[in-house]
């Protein structure tokens, strides 16, 4: 292990286990955990992980959305575009400073997300292909989010739950305006209609990929439940959005591409097909539609940005000395 | 095209050029001399026939396409801040344009509204400045552009916020609060770039020489804005003119950059005569709203 040139990577320290059943009384009390409270080097490890995650989603998000900024049909929907598009960046850097509590830098976790080590949401690898698409990205991909966030808001770590919260407000605001993007194309012209139908059938199924491996594969789970990072289960949360979109789209008179949809009358459940897990395991390992020009995108725009980060470092270095001699 | 188009191609109505010589004019209907001039002078086009629909078209075209530019920036900035604050002032002067040429359309009065004159006009009905539909360029390129509008914008919206058009002046109120943020944003970043590293003056200045020759089209007048001063919108280009080098001047000496001289100007956008770039822009933005006629969105 004695490469001398890299820094090692940390070995986990064995947690003192008084210090460990402490941390965990504090959690089944319901407290919240603090920066600077004593926690598990796994559990710093796995919020580290979750909470970069979704910074990146929120970075990379920006590029399938930002797509259609510039051919938004009305002045309206161009200026709530790029607001959200906006909201998405400032959700990112939000959450990026979250991550620097438990001493992560910003500028770390950006590069894994750049030389392709972070993952981020498989659902910004698909492409968006008509306008429809950002009225469904709103639905069901703010949609979806807002189903995982919500329950996040009650994560036991005080600095990310604090930051769904805020988060969490925003997403709604971005659901209900995709939602009504769909509804009008659902009561527009024909051609509307099959662009809508067309863009709900391509992003329905990696919608609900969304939500992570099913528990049978999500061996993590339990420790991440116990220690609520997570709240509910991948299956759990699927299971949610399913049985709030199904009425949302009967309601706007569209179909959802599973002809296994059907209500359970017993659990009251909207029960659906099998996911093409082949599809999400290639998706998330590099080889969706779009996973080499997401990070290609937004390694052009770091590496054509690295001058004006230079000049600004150094414009500052000369004033702070300008005021030293004053 | 050795033999001039005849019989076959005439207008079946084009009864008074049935003597024209073979090869004359190039078939062109030339009977005397009279009908010839008729049939051959054009109209010559007086935008001030309509002059507050046409200042206003200027004032909307101005910060949609700008709006529109920098919106290409979205989530492609140098750093993430910067996605932020770029969106920021994308948004506020698309939100400009929009009150803007819904007031234009009130002003014209045929039922065409913002959404009407921004994606159902071509080209050469746009009105805007040069400068603005230019390629964004680098980001250094992109900031300096942003800092020479706004600095002009601030003035003449400080301007046009005490004229006599209420409509325009409440519109101006709000867009002044809006423009100080822009002018600072991008006023810091020309001082941080063009006294930044050796790279960064290097680009900023390149910026500079090449963005320079739209500036004078900024400050250019016309019938439409001395019909306009007769309306109560008065605007004194030489006062707006000698503030804005002021203010340039200012900001660019702080960039160790200098105000460039001796350069060629072009201009013509308020007349329609843009830029190759501007068709290009345009057949972006309009392509969803013209493919579905009459759809609402």
């Amino acid at each position: 292990m004695a490469t001398p040139a890299k820094t090692p990577p940390p070995a986990p320290p064995a947690d003192d286990p008084a210090l460990v059943a402490a941390f965990e009384a504090r959690i089944a009390a319901g407290e919240s955990i603090e920066p600077k409270d004593w926690m598990p080097a796994r559990y710093r490890k796995q919020l580290t992980r979750m909470m970069a995650q979704h910074a990146h989603s929120e970075i990379v998000g920006m590029l399938p959305e930002g797509n259609w900024i510039t051919r938004a049909p009305t002045l309206r929907r161009k200026m709530s575009l790029i607001a959200k598009v906006q909201d998405e960046a400032g959700h990112g850097l939000y959450i990026y400073c979250g991550t620097e509590t438990l001493g992560v830098e910003r500028d770390e976790l950006v590069e894994q997300l750049h030389d392709g080590r972070a993952k981020y949401s498989s659902i910004f690898n698909y492409p968006t292909l008509s306008w429809a698409d950002m009225g469904v990205i709103g639905w069901f991909v703010d949609g979806a989010a807002i189903v995982n966030q919500t329950v996040l808001a009650k994560a036991s770590y005080g600095p990310y739950a604090r930051a769904m919260v805020r988060i969490c407000k925003e997403e709604n605001f971005h659901k209900r305006q995709g939602y009504e993007i769909c509804a009008t194309l659902a009561k527009g012209t024909p051609a509307q209609r099959a662009m809508l139908q067309d863009a709900i059938d391509r992003f329905w199924w990696p919608s609900l990929m969304m939500f992570g491996p099913s528990d049978k594969d999500s061996p993590n789970s339990a420790e991440l439940l116990r220690w609520r990072v997570k709240r509910k289960t991948n299956d759990e949360l699927r299971q949610r959005f399913v049985n709030l979109t199904v009425p949302q789209a009967q309601a706007i008179g569209v179909t959802l591409p599973d002809p296994d949809l059907r209500f359970n009358e017993e659990t009251k459940n909207w029960e659906f097909g099998e996911i093409d897990w082949a599809e999400f395991r290639e998706v998330i390992s590099g080889n969706g539609p779009c996973n080499r020009e997401r990070l290609a995108a937004r390694n052009a725009a770091h590496a054509e940005g690295a001058w004006v980060r230079e000049a600004a470092l150094a414009h500052a270095a000369k004033r702070h000395r300008t005021t030293e001699a004053a | 095209m050795s033999e001039p188009t005849s019989a076959p191609n005439a207008r079946p109505d084009a009864g008074d050029a049935g003597d024209v010589e073979d090869g004359e004019a190039g078939g062109i209907a030339a009977g005397d001399a009279t009908t010839r001039e008729r049939s051959v002078a054009g109209v010559r086009r007086k935008p001030e026939q309509d002059p507050l629909f046409e200042y206003l078209l200027r004032l909307g075209d101005d910060r949609l396409v700008l709006g529109h530019r920098l919106s290409e920036w979205c989530g492609h900035g140098p750093i993430l801040e910067e996605d932020i604050a770029t969106a920021n002032v994308a948004l506020d002067l698309v939100g400009q344009a929009a009150q803007l040429l819904k007031l234009a359309g009130v002003v014209e009065g045929k039922d065409r509204d913002e959404d009407a004159l921004a994606y159902f006009r071509e080209g050469v009905e746009y009105r805007n400045c040069l400068m603005v539909e230019q390629p964004n360029g680098d980001f250094g390129y992109t900031m300096l552009r942003q800092f020479l509008f706004d600095a002009h914008s601030l003035l003449l919206w400080e301007v046009l916020a005490t004229g006599q058009h209420p409509a325009l002046a409440a519109i101006a109120a709000k867009a002044i609060k809006e423009t100080r943020y822009h002018v600072r944003h991008s006023s810091e970043w020309v001082i941080r770039l063009g006294d930044g590293t050796g790279e960064s003056h290097a680009r900023v200045a390149r910026s500079l020489l090449e963005l320079w020759r739209f500036t004078d089209e900024l400050f250019e007048r016309d019938a439409v804005d001395d019909a306009v001063a007769k309306l109560g919108v008065v605007v004194d280009t030489a006062g707006l003119r000698s503030r804005w080098d002021t203010m340039v001047e200012d900001v660019l000496t702080r960039a160790t950059l200098a105000v460039p001289t001796g350069i060629a100007m072009q201009s013509g956008g308020r007349r329609g005569r843009h830029t190759e770039h501007l068709g290009h822009l345009l057949a972006t933005m309009q392509i969803v709203a013209r493919s579905h006629p009459g759809a609402r969105w």
